[in-house]
């Protein structure tokens, strides 16, 4: 299995990132689909940004490998979604849509957070 | 009930009846005594009876005769007595929906009473008006009381009621109720009518009662009032006959009194189980104290950083109230606990989960537990709660094994603790507690940093994130007074994250039970209390709260209680939007959404509900709906400026789910 991380807005606009194997083109913008669809956002956020309900997903996600392992064999909070209820395909296009999210600013740079 | 007694003097069931025999015009059919029915033979038919009958020569004479004067009650009312006891208890308000039932003592109220001490404040809901009570009690620290309706209004209440048990604060909810089946009234006022309507909430109120006369009922409200605020606090009922509040006064020589009320003073610790807790904690590596509702005041606060600064031990505030500053050093995260070698708990609802963890991933849809802490962390409870268990409903959550049980007031019992600790604590020990101080406020530091690292993850997102949310929100409320009187929903804990809490009127905590539907009704009672002490009310307002009973923003507009709500409009209920996927996906089921965001019928959405049009329609001060997060700050601005003239401002924030 290969990951060929592509972020930015590159990713968007490209459409395409290597998936499991090479085989698989996963797309970031069917994947921002994908994620509101089978309610990753629940947890997470729209942006992966995490809260008291899930961790942070992105920006910079965990490796594709390391992600579809968890996702599939989850024995912590989040039930595992199993590949009848999300696909290879789907899953690899969520992960391409985390890796196109931004960075956060520096909390530094942010005045309301330093009130 | 009171009505068995015959009244030569003034008859009210006469009077009443001068006034109802209009309405009774077709009540033609002879009296029979008693009720009782007359006897027929046995193959008899019965007579046949026209459909209609002409009036008769007293029916029509009512319905067309000049009404001559009728007698009115006589002598002092019975309920003025009521509001006389009521008064010597330095009661503000009552916030009520009226109703029949209790339109004796309401009249007394407005009339008699002059409408203060108590204020009759009009209410939609009878959740409201106790919701509202809870949250008054919050920043007051004194009761109010709230007229129910016999059963319908009281078990609009009961979902009230029980977060006020589960929260342990003092509601003293009074039930209007006609008893006497004979007199009453027939139709609705029966049918709303009950033997026993306390029963509704006896098994989540500290006590209740039915008394049966007037001295009955000044002894029943002294020490409803002194029962409800002993701690543990809690709500109490008191079932109002609708004949003993109407009736006057008898003059059968008894003379009135009203029972002096003297506080009783709060249960301590037992003192060989304080010196048991305090060799414990000053022989400990690493104590950590946890704390739920233990500061009921401003002096418990003090006392619990007295304490923790005393050990250098960690305070895990569970935020059931403002117990510890969350600027202070030893504020520590809820994982501290896995470190600990004792643990110190302060009025927990729930010490099992305290120290072991539930995760709902198990399989065939159990959970699996699992340990926080390690093998032999020592456990110390101060607990009031201990004392105030009932059977029914399972606020008292799993059974945990403590090492020094003490059911008792976290609060009474710390100035003996805080003795006994500094007693107790070796001399050789006191450079390690030092040590352990300065390692507190490293770790203090770096976490700080890491929880505005967390806020700034998508600080720039529409819909907007909740940290951005309560950032622009207290960026325009610093300067002032200010105390947040709820946050309902779940917005990541932020406020108490990142604001600079230090007093204790600057967090409420939560409802108690969780019963949604308490932020919207707890910040306006708790803002009336604020509007009395000059402060500034803020809350956090989420969307499914809202709608239980929106009612409440008009009482808020009518009796001009000024109030921020910002709102946390994620449109959707949102712990059930995660709850119904996670069913989806142990049973390795996609969840149908049906066009919504969540599973179908968990969103509150298509249409969006405009929050600001509807607190708009009830005289409040809105806009809204807010979803670029650079707009939001001048638009906070804006309500702020309104509040401080005295007006309710509502902005409704499209949001992040959590």
């Amino acid at each position: 299995m290969r990951f060929v991380p592509v972020s930015g807005l590159a990713a968007l606009a490209a459409g395409l990132v290597l998936g499991c194997g090479g085989a698989l083109a996963a797309s970031a913008e069917k994947g921002k689909t994908a994620f509101v669809q089978h309610g990753c956002w629940q947890c997470h956020g729209f942006q992966g940004q995490g809260g008291v309900t899930g961790p942070k997903l992105a920006p910079e996600p965990l490796p594709l490998e390391t992600f579809t392992a968890f996702v599939r064999t989850s024995n912590r909070t989040m039930p595992p979604y199993m590949e009848a209820i999300l696909s290879n395909e789907d899953l690899a296009d969520i992960h391409a849509y985390l890796e196109t999210l931004p960075k956060a600013p520096d909390p530094k740079s942010i005045p309301l957070l330093n009130q | 009930m009171a009505r068995k007694d015959p009244r030569p003097e003034v008859n009210r069931r006469k009077f009443l009846a001068g006034v109802a025999v209009a309405g009774a015009a077709t009540a033609v059919t002879p009296p029979v005594a008693n009720g009782a029915t007359p006897a027929t033979l046995p193959n008899a038919e019965p007579p046949r009876r026209p459909s209609a009958l002409p009036p008769n020569m007293h029916v029509a004479a009512a319905e067309t005769a000049t009404p001559k004067e009728l007698p009115r009650i006589g002598g002092v009312a019975g309920s003025d007595f009521m509001v006389d006891v009521i008064k010597t208890l330095d009661i503000k308000y009552c916030p009520s929906n009226c109703a029949s039932s209790f339109r004796a003592i309401h009249e007394s109220l407005i009339n008699y009473g002059g409408n203060k001490m108590p204020e009759f404040l009009t209410c939609t809901h009878e959740e409201s008006a106790v919701g509202m009570a809870h949250g008054y009690f919050k920043i007051a620290g004194k009761p109010l009381i709230s007229l129910c309706h016999g059963t319908v209004g009281l078990q609009h209440a009961t979902m009230a009621v029980y977060n006020a048990w589960c929260d342990r604060v003092p509601v003293i909810v009074i039930g209007g109720n006609d008893l006497d089946a004979a007199h009453r009234p027939p139709g609705v006022p029966t049918f709303h009518s009950a033997q026993d309507i306390n029963a509704i909430v006896r098994d989540y109120t500290k006590w209740d009662d039915t008394p049966v006369g007037l001295q009955h009922f000044a002894q029943s409200f002294v020490r409803a009032y002194k029962i409800s605020m002993t701690p543990p606090y809690g709500p109490v009922a008191i079932s109002l006959d609708a004949g003993l509040q109407q009736e006057p006064i008898k003059g059968n020589g008894e003379k009135l009194q009203i029972p002096r009320y003297v506080a009783s003073s709060p249960p301590q610790g037992d003192t060989g189980a304080v010196k048991e807790a305090a060799r414990l904690l000053a022989n400990a590596q690493n104590p950590i104290i946890v704390a739920d509702r233990a500061a009921r005041t401003e002096n418990g606060v003090r006392l619990l950083v007295q304490l923790a600064e005393l050990l250098q031990a960690g305070v895990i505030d569970q935020g059931g109230r403002m117990n510890f500053p969350k600027t202070h050093y030893l504020s520590r995260p809820a994982t501290a606990v896995s470190n600990a070698d004792v643990v110190l708990g302060l009025e927990l609802s729930d010490f099992w989960a305290v120290v072991n963890a539930y995760t709902d991933n198990g399989e065939h849809g159990i959970g699996v537990n699992s340990t926080r802490v390690k093998p032999d962390t020592k456990l110390i409870s101060i607990n009031s709660s201990e004392l105030l268990t009932k059977a029914n409903y399972q606020d008292f959550q799993r059974f945990q094994t403590v090492d020094v049980s003490m059911p008792a007031d976290a609060e009474s019992t710390l100035p003996a603790l805080i003795e006994a600790v500094r007693s107790a604590i070796p001399n050789d020990r006191k450079a390690a507690i030092e040590k352990r101080g300065e390692a507190a406020k490293k770790a203090f530091a770096e976490a700080r940093e890491r929880t505005k690292q967390a806020a700034a993850l998508a600080w720039d997102a529409s819909p907007i994130s909740t940290a951005r949310l309560v950032m622009e929100t207290f960026a325009q409320i610093k300067g002032l007074d200010w105390s947040l009187v709820a946050s309902s929903g779940n917005v990541s804990n932020w406020p108490n994250r990142l604001w600079p809490m230090e007093k204790h009127y600057h967090w409420l905590g939560a409802s108690g039970g969780y019963g949604v539907g308490y932020g919207a009704p707890a910040s306006v009672g708790a803002a009336l209390a604020n509007r009395d002490l000059g402060r500034f009310s803020v809350s956090i307002q989420s969307d499914g709260d809202l709608m239980y009973a929106p009612g409440v923003l008009w009482t808020a507009a009518k009796h001009k209680i000024p109030l921020l709500a910002v709102m946390h409009n994620n449109r959707g209920y949102h712990q059930e939007v995660m709850h119904v996927q996670r069913l989806s996906n142990f049973r390795n089921r996609v969840a149908s959404l049906g066009g919504d965001m969540g599973p179908i019928g968990t969103s509150i959405e298509n249409p969006d509900i405009e929050y600001h049009k509807l607190a708009e329609s009830m005289g409040w001060w809105a806009k809204g709906p807010i979803k670029d997060p650079d707009q939001l700050g001048a638009v906070i601005k804006e309500a702020v400026a309104v509040v401080k003239s005295g007006q309710p401002a509502l902005v409704n924030v499209w949001t992040q789910p959590r």
